[in-house]
């Protein structure tokens, strides 16, 4: 498992969700604190290519051995792409959380969503 | 031990903790106990009470079956380490009792053709209602099943009263000829189009007719429904594996397999359906992993379905299975064997043509419909004579005919349901037919058993 | 032989060290669909001795390939789960202290009963007349739960405790439903076993649960500010998961009935108070039981169960058919379209036939044996048991291990391992695992979910003070060792047919059942 971290040029949700935006499109997943809550990662159940995710609810669910986990969206939008690779391996969730553990790529349908998620520093301290 | 806690008396700790208000006073208006052989005397005597299929020749089905139980199952069954834990919260120690679930779904798998097994439900008709909730789940926005006429009447009324729940509705498929009617179906699921869930049906139905499951399956998935089948596993010793012709949950009453009729239970209930709907099954499911010196094991597994887990999501609210009679079910599966099972299915369709030919031979009795049929079959009887009385005067004479089919549904009455087992001979089929015709005779001449329902009613009266 | 010994060593890996195993942890795990060989077998078909007819069974429906059975004989069959029934825990051979399940003697009078042909070989569909016995019995078992619950009519059908749930909270639907009142809600405590609000789902109700009072009952003004019209039930424990009886049954059951709810009493803890307490007088108007718990039938591993219900007046209408009835001449007789008083507005059926008979003789029996005098000692001894297990353990570990709440318990006792986590760097888990080595079943581990590193005990009545004292000093012994070195524990157990299993593994990447050529 990897050590904590929570890099720089992410933003955050309170209920552990990073977001990396880049234009009109972000790349969800969970931060390493949600990851490590959680325990060894062993399914990721990821909606369909197309579906409509709203900021501040669930739109996937991911499990360890005894415990299931809401997937909380940061951002509003239609999902285009989701990690299919997780599918095999959701241990990618645990071992590396903000690259292979992406779960959903979204096309933002209120970019003015953005302002309102943490900074690096701002998360961090939450966790205190 | 008082001292340790720190207390006077019992009932102080009582006190302590229960309002008077709800303290019951002066004990439970019960009897006193007994010693173990007085016990042992009166449950005796209770069963003594009872008609058993030992004490007559039966040919009564209908959803239990007596089939011979063989002895290392009661051995097996009596060991304390199968009888006596609880459910394999600690997997170290579980291992006999682990292993054995993961023997058990994988010989439902093998029988039923379907990816997957759990480890078993509570009994038959509540695993088709649990089928159908795994519909609902599967399609939320489809909020009715059609269910053919010829479903275990006992499924069809588990089935409506639990889903009445979460809003369902049940509309039924009608017979032709004894089997669902493939036409009548076709116009159901067009009528209905997307409102439907799931068909649902039985191999062999309720009147012992092999239905034409891949023609069912294919019609219900024309229409984006489910295909659930509750089948009699003997029968598919003989029959096409349902997962083989399109069936997507098989699910059905595991009591012929090994398990006594007790009465109707406890017995098991089978669950198995393809990979796709595999999280959506309800209750425990066993899978092979290995410890931490590599070893192999068994776990509990995939229990985030699981109620005490998911909770109000969970895709049930079953907390177990039925262990110890799924163990009875994979020792008569193996006790039986590959060859075994499929000689006591041909076995069974044999002697059932032939008591089929040998009752339709009497006069006034007529086959209820012509479908094939593997081990049990319908008969009309004449319609001067009540089924039930008929029943009766014979079970007098020491053989139990069948099911008065008039006892679940109108317009079978008339109709008996004869079943066989490999514990029914030759002989024991002419004794049938020849204790049959002796009885229609007898009520036509108005001869009333003892213990007939009218007798009975006007003793009451 | 070879061949089957060929079929072993597929599986065997050697173990790093195997001078330091014992023979069951030397034998490798081999299903029986690994042993046996092609026209092997236990079973031998009865003679064909009827004409044969061909082609009885349409081509179309005929099986293509059979179903890969293992083809074995019986002294194969027999040793196979001999040895497996070896590498189970089982109460007859050890202390089970198991919170919330109630892991009783089975005394085995009630495996021979059960076994009398007259009970096991009854057909459920025999006509009544000739299935009198079998009527009595259930009549008379009844009305002996009837009398344990203090409530006047009881259906014996659910098959389980979470079945008995169901049909509980489907009877609260139709009684509401037949005056007219679509509620929409039931209320479930914040410690409420999962299958709780699993059941409510499957009823279409919405769980809304309540919170828990700093003394472990329920938080009375949340539940108070939670009930509306829109409640259709209160579903309780009593005593609770936290073996806490709630001092405010009775408010508790005025405010529900008090917005036209009914009080549904989860009979999962009935142990504690048979004879000594009864939910009809604290007010409530359902109440599953556990055979398999308070009337001690056998766990079988995880089932049969059985799950009985009993109700109140009002409620007795909607229960399930079919119901005995005891006619004027003093015979029995099974009916599903009662005229009148319980089930004449059934809500239907649960299940097949009658329900699991074969349990209602064992915990027969069981009331047979004991009396009413004899429960409610059962019920006084499971509550001394418990505070007396839980005195020692405070008096060995309790900076380790305190109790979750109040002083003293009921059946049953919740400890936090929190301090020792801490304190001395071992899990509830770690702890669970080496008491297996110490020959004692563990209690019930991270339940109730309020509590942080929860360990639920529940002795039951049928343990001595000796083997009381020795697992109380077992579980001191496992801390005092962590202390010293806490790897020990972490790395347990090691006398058991396997070590720890890797269950992430087993979810990540299911097998499911035996892979066959």
């Amino acid at each position: 498992m990897a050590d904590a971290s929570y890099p720089d040029e992410l933003l955050y949700h309170p209920d552990h969700d990073w977001a990396k935006v880049e234009g009109d499109v972000a790349t969800f997943g969970i931060t390493w604190f949600a990851q490590d809550a959680l325990g060894e990662v062993v399914f990721f159940d990821p909606p369909a290519v197309g579906t409509t995710v709203t900021k501040d609810e669930s739109y996937a669910e991911v499990e360890s051995v005894k415990a299931v986990s809401d997937v909380i969206a940061p951002l509003s939008g239609e999902i285009v792409e989701v990690n299919d690779a997780l599918g095999d391996a959701p241990e990618a969730i645990n071992d590396d959380p903000y690259e292979a553990g992406w779960m959903v790529k979204v096309r933002l349908s209120d970019p003015s969503e953005v302002g309102q998620l943490l900074d690096q520093s701002a998360y961090v301290t939450s966790l205190d | 031990m008082l001292d340790a806690i720190g207390v006077g008396s019992l009932e102080e700790i009582f006190e302590a903790q229960i309002p008077a208000g709800v303290r019951l006073q002066g004990g439970l208006d019960l009897p006193d106990g007994l010693p173990e052989q007085d016990v042992y005397a009166h449950l005796l005597d209770l069963s003594k009470k009872n008609t058993s299929a030992e004490d007559e020749i039966t040919f009564l089905g209908a959803g239990m079956y007596d089939h011979y139980i063989p002895a290392a199952i009661d051995m097996l069954l009596g060991r304390s380490e199968f009888l006596t834990p609880y459910t394999p919260y600690q997997p170290e120690v579980s291992q006999g009792g682990l292993q054995v679930m993961f023997e058990y779904q994988t010989a439902i798998c093998e029988l039923t053709g379907l990816d997957v097994s759990n480890a078993s439900v509570y009994e038959g008709p509540s695993a088709v209602a649990a089928a159908g909730y795994l519909a609902k789940l599967a399609a939320p926005k489809r909020p009715r099943y059609l269910v053919s006429a010829a479903l275990h009447p006992d499924s069809r009324t588990t089935l409506e009263t639990l889903s009445v729940g979460y809003g369902t509705d049940v509309v039924e498929i009608p017979l032709k000829d004894g089997a669902t009617d493939l036409d009548a179906l076709k116009a159901l699921l067009d009528e209905h189009g997307d409102e439907v869930s799931a068909v649902i049906f039985q191999q062999p139905n309720f009147l012992g007719a092999i239905e034409d499951v891949q023609a069912i399956s294919d019609l219900a998935h024309a229409q984006g429904a489910l295909s659930i089948c509750q089948a009699d596993p003997i029968a598919l010793g003989v029959l096409e594996a349902p997962g083989n012709q399109g069936v997507d949950v098989c699910v059905g009453e595991g009591q012929a397999l090994g398990n006594r009729l007790d009465f109707g239970g406890p017995s098991f209930g089978f669950f198995a359906a393809t990979n796709a709907h595999v999280r959506r099954m309800p209750g425990r499911i066993a899978g092979e992993t290995a410890d931490a010196d590599g070893r192999r094991g068994f776990v509990l597994t995939l229990q985030t379905r699981e109620q005490h887990i998911r909770r109000e999501k969970a895709t049930s609210n079953i907390c177990t299975s039925q262990a110890l009679n799924a163990l009875a079910g994979v020792v008569y599966l193996t006790w039986l064997g590959r060859d075994g099972l499929v000689e006591l299915g041909e076995l069974l369709v044999q002697r059932t043509h032939y008591a089929r030919q040998t009752l339709t031979a009497i006069d006034g009795v007529t086959a209820l419909h012509d479908q094939p049929v593997v081990r049990e079959f319908a008969i009309q009887l004449p319609a001067d004579v009540e089924v039930s009385e008929v029943v009766s005067l014979a079970q007098d004479r020491g053989v139990n005919p069948g099911f008065d089919l008039g006892r679940v549904r109108e317009d079978w009455k008339g109709g008996l349901l004869v079943a066989l087992t490999e514990q029914r001979s030759k002989s024991d089929i002419d004794t049938l037919a020849s204790v049959l015709a002796e009885s229609i005779t007898a009520a036509r001449n108005g001869e009333r058993s003892p213990l007939s329902a009218s007798v009975r009613q006007e003793v009451a009266a | 032989m070879s061949a089957v010994d060929d079929t072993i060593l597929a599986y065997d890996r050697p173990p790093a060290d195997a001078s330091a195993l014992t023979p069951m942890q030397r034998e490798h795990a081999v299903t029986i669909f690994e042993k046996g060989q092609a026209g092997r077998r236990a079973f031998v078909a009865p003679k064909l001795d009827v004409p044969e007819v061909e082609g009885l069974i349409p081509a179309k429906a005929k099986r293509a390939e059979p179903a890969r059975l293992p083809s074995v004989t019986e002294p194969e069959l027999v040793r196979h789960y001999v040895r497996l029934s070896r590498r189970n825990f089982d109460l007859d051979s050890g202390f089970y202290p198991l919170g919330s399940c109630t892991m009783k003697h089975n005394p085995r009078l009630h495996e021979r009963v059960t076994a009398l042909s007259g009970h096991a070989r009854l057909h459920p569909l025999q006509d009544p007349a000739r299935a009198q016995g079998a009527l009595e019995l259930m009549y008379n078992l009844e009305r002996a739960l009837g009398e344990v619950a203090g409530l006047p009519h009881v259906c014996l059908q659910p098959s389980a405790g979470s079945h008995g749930e169901l049909a509980g909270v489907l009877v609260t639907r139709a009684y509401h439903e037949a005056r007219g009142e679509h509620r929409t809600k039931v209320l479930a405590p914040d410690t409420a076993h999962g299958t709780n609000p699993a059941t409510v789902t499957m009823a279409g109700y919405e769980v809304v649960p309540v919170k828990t009072s700093p003394d472990g009952g329920v938080d009375v003004e949340d539940l108070r500010a939670k009930a509306d019209d829109q409640v259709a039930c209160l579903m309780l424990t009593n005593p609770n998961t936290l073996g806490v009886f709630d001092p405010n049954i009775e408010e508790i059951a005025k405010i529900v009935h008090g917005i036209g709810a009914t009080l549904y009493y989860d009979g999962a803890n009935l142990n504690a108070v048979m004879g000594v307490s009864r939910p009809g007088d604290m007010g409530f108007d359902i109440v599953h039981y556990n055979l398999h718990k308070s009337f001690t039938q056998p766990h079988g591993g995880g089932g049969p169960g059985s799950g009985p219900i009993a109700v109140s007046d009002r409620i007795a209408p909607y229960l399930p058919v079919p119901v005995i009835q005891k006619l004027a001449d003093g015979t029995f007789d099974l009916t599903s379209t009662p005229a009148e008083g319980p089930g004449s507005k059934s809500i239907g059926k649960l299940r097949g036939f009658q329900g699991n008979y074969g349990c209602f003789v064992r915990s027969y029996a069981y009331i047979c044996s004991l009396g009413g005098p004899g429960l409610q000692d059962a019920s006084e001894t499971a509550v001394l048991n418990a505070n007396y297990l839980l005195a020692r353990l405070q008096e060995l570990v309790g900076d380790q291990l305190p109790l979750a709440f109040g002083e003293k318990c009921m059946h049953e006792f919740v400890l936090s391992g929190t301090a020792m986590k801490r304190d001395v760097g071992i899990r509830i888990l770690d702890l669970a695992k080496r008491l297996l080595d110490h020959g004692f079943h563990p209690p019930t581990v991270y339940f109730p979910l309020l509590v942080d590193e929860a360990l639920l005990i529940e002795p039951t009545e049928t343990e001595t003070k000796e083997t009381l004292d020795a697992f109380a000093e077992a579980v001191a012994d496992i801390i005092r060792e962590a202390q010293g070195d806490p790897t020990i524990a972490q790395n347990a157990p090691y006398t058991t047919p396997v070590r720890r299993l890797d269950e992430a593994r087993a979810a990540k990447r299911p097998v499911l059942r035996q892979p066959l050529a």
